[in-house]
């Protein structure tokens, strides 16, 4: 998988890609990797995490325009800013549970939403945050050229990426995270076991936010520009499908779906107006049909 | 001012209308199936684009009765083919497939109608001003108060006197025990269902004499929705009008005061009766998990 990752830019070039696709697949696959830490590590149906993308790319967006011309300073506020807003819009909703969760993370979602379309002085409104652009990074000796190089900023890109997911990882390996499975599996019997649900969920729920804030950041700094459907609960699906797509059980499965939900949309976009249905088609087809997602079902061939 | 304030929370009575229509067949479906139906909005929009097909052959009064019936056949269609194999099952699959649906009728409804918007001619004695003092009491929104009313009236003696509506209330509390008492689940699922979309087709064809068509028309108005069941109460049906009518209002006062909020404050309203009375203003206790 990382061998795949590392020449992945190359590998664009060869099937007729491009450097920007390769990094938005990276993006978008830790945005759908960190949903299932929640989604498929915990069993807890979160449809609002656009919300918390959407706040890491603004509070990026907003740094360097406003606050310092720095690209890691504003990395780190994109991700603060979602982790706060999760930690509290978490202790709010972390009692709800299933359908009724997912439609309080929802509606939740749309408050961003709104102050990023309204709030024009600041947020620029439906226009987007516009008139910056990351900045090459400049560590002692090394200076990294991430604005000018897109094949620099993709390995830098990959590197947030692989310590996000190095993290996660860790955690899922940890006591903590085999709880987190015991809640997914059992909450009744894990409750008896005499575990506190609502904060491993709440806890849950502010680490896969906060990692999905980074990947909002990221987003942020590979298009040099944000607006509102950063935050809309399109995306929201859009991560759920990928999640679900790749597979939710595995670890590595949203990344595949991501990689080729992202492929897919870039290709049927600009080459129909109707993506639309296409896309919604995709959500049909796989909940019919393909509701384990592709390593879930590799996976049931190789035991059976 | 006082008309300013008058006008804003008579807009805000009229938007609140069309949450707490949405509102209630999304509640419904959810309360019997469990489903969440993403795609509410999408087939509120067939409804109007309905409306404004048959109107040319039928007049507005025949389109007003037969387009809500036409929307509610084809969700009964969708129902049957896509959504009853779900039930059941995790939520996860019928909100994404439910989402997925909602982008489809989206797209399909630009695809027949066009994406620009289309104007939707409503009967001339309808839409003059009823008082020159009160210039926005038209007739067509007063008519559209009574149509409401009168909808809502039906949809709850219906739940409350008929056997169906019997059964589907049952059905919400337990729907094992209908099951054994011979009951066909299936056939109960289906007619709630169409019953919800039936709402949302009507709901559709009333706003589009008022707004006129847009293919975004239904999906502006999903979120508040899901705001109004969870400030009024899972499981409670009264519960659910109360917060449609409720937030439609707050957000039609919060517009003569602080307009840029006027959408986000419905959100802020929910936070606060999450925080304060979480089960919602008439919800049930034990249906939160």
């Amino acid at each position: 998988m990382w061998a795949m990752l590392l020449t992945l830019p190359f590998l664009m070039g060869a099937i007729g890609g491009y450097t920007e696709l390769a990094t938005r697949i990276v993006v978008m696959g830790l945005a759908a990797m960190s949903l299932n830490f929640l989604l498929g590590f915990t069993g807890v149906l979160s449809f609002g995490h656009a919300a918390y993308f959407g706040l890491g790319a603004y509070g990026t967006a907003l740094t360097i325009k406003y606050l310092a011309p720095n690209t890691l300073l504003a990395l780190g506020i994109g991700i603060l800013t979602a982790a706060i807003a999760a930690a509290l819009i978490g202790a709010l909703i972390v009692k709800r549970r299933g359908v009724y969760f997912a439609m309080v993370t929802i509606a939740f979602g749309q408050v961003f939403y709104f102050i990023a379309f309204r709030w024009n002085a600041v947020t620029g409104g439906d226009d987007g945050v516009t008139g910056w652009h990351r900045m090459p990074i400049d560590i002692g000796a090394a200076n990294l050229d991430i604005y000018g190089d897109d094949k620099a900023f993709y390995y830098f890109v990959l590197s947030i990426f692989a310590v996000c997911i190095g993290i996660m990882a860790l955690l899922l390996n940890s006591p903590f995270g085999r709880t987190l499975l015991a809640i997914r599996e059992n909450e009744r019997r894990a409750r008896f076991l005499g575990i506190p649900i609502d904060h491993h969920i709440w806890l849950s729920f502010l680490i896969s936010c906060t990692f999905v804030g980074a990947a909002g950041s990221l987003y942020a700094l590979l298009n040099n520009f944000i607006d509102p459907r950063a935050l809309r609960f399109d995306l929201s699906g859009n991560l759920v499908i990928m999640a679900v797509l790749g597979g939710m059980r595995s670890f590595w499965g949203p990344l595949i779906g991501a990689a080729i939900f992202v492929a897919l949309q870039d290709y049927v976009s600009s080459h129909t107006e109707n993506w639309m249905s296409v896309i919604g088609l995709v959500f049909v087809l796989v909940v019919r049909f393909f509701p384990r997602g592709i390593l879930g079902v590799l996976r049931g061939r190789a035991s059976a | 001012m006082t008309q300013l304030i008058l006008f804003n929370v008579f807009n805000g009575l009229i938007v609140g209308a069309f949450y707490a229509l949405m509102a209630l067949g999304l509640s419904l479906i959810l309360n019997l199936s469990g489903v969440i139906n993403f795609a509410h909005g999408g087939f509120l929009a067939l409804g109007a684009y309905f409306a404004y097909s048959l109107a040319p052959y039928l007049g507005f009064w025949g389109a007003l009765v037969v387009a809500p019936f036409l929307t509610a056949v084809l969700g009964l269609a969708i129902e049957r083919v896509l959504i009853r194999p779900l039930y059941g099952g995790d939520p996860l699959y019928s909100l994404l497939l439910t989402f997925g649906l909602a982008y489809i009728l989206e797209d399909a409804t630009r695809f027949i109608w066009g994406a620009q918007s289309l104007p939707f001619q409503v009967p001339g004695w309808l839409s003059s001003p009823l008082s020159s003092r009160f210039f926005f009491l038209t007739g067509y929104r007063v008519f559209m108060i009574v149509i409401v009313v009168v909808a809502v009236g039906v949809l709850f003696s219906v739940l409350t006197y008929t056997r169906l509506g019997m059964r589907i209330r049952a059905g919400t509390r337990d729907l094992d025990t209908v099951s054994t008492l011979g009951v066909n689940v299936r056939v109960l699922r289906s007619l709630n269902f169409g019953i919800g979309i039936y709402i949302a087709g009507l709901a559709g064809v009333l706003a589009a004499g008022l707004l006129g068509l847009t293919p975004t028309i239904g999906s502006s108005l999903i979120m508040p929705s899901f705001v109004a069941i969870i400030v009024g109460g899972l499981g409670s049906l009264l519960g659910t009008l109360l917060g449609g009518l409720l937030i439609g209002v707050a957000s039609g006062l919060t517009a003569v005061f602080f307009p840029s909020a006027s959408e986000a404050v419905i959100y802020v309203m929910m936070g606060i009766v999450l925080l304060v009375r979480p089960r919602g203003l008439l919800g049930e206790e034990g249906r939160l998990h």
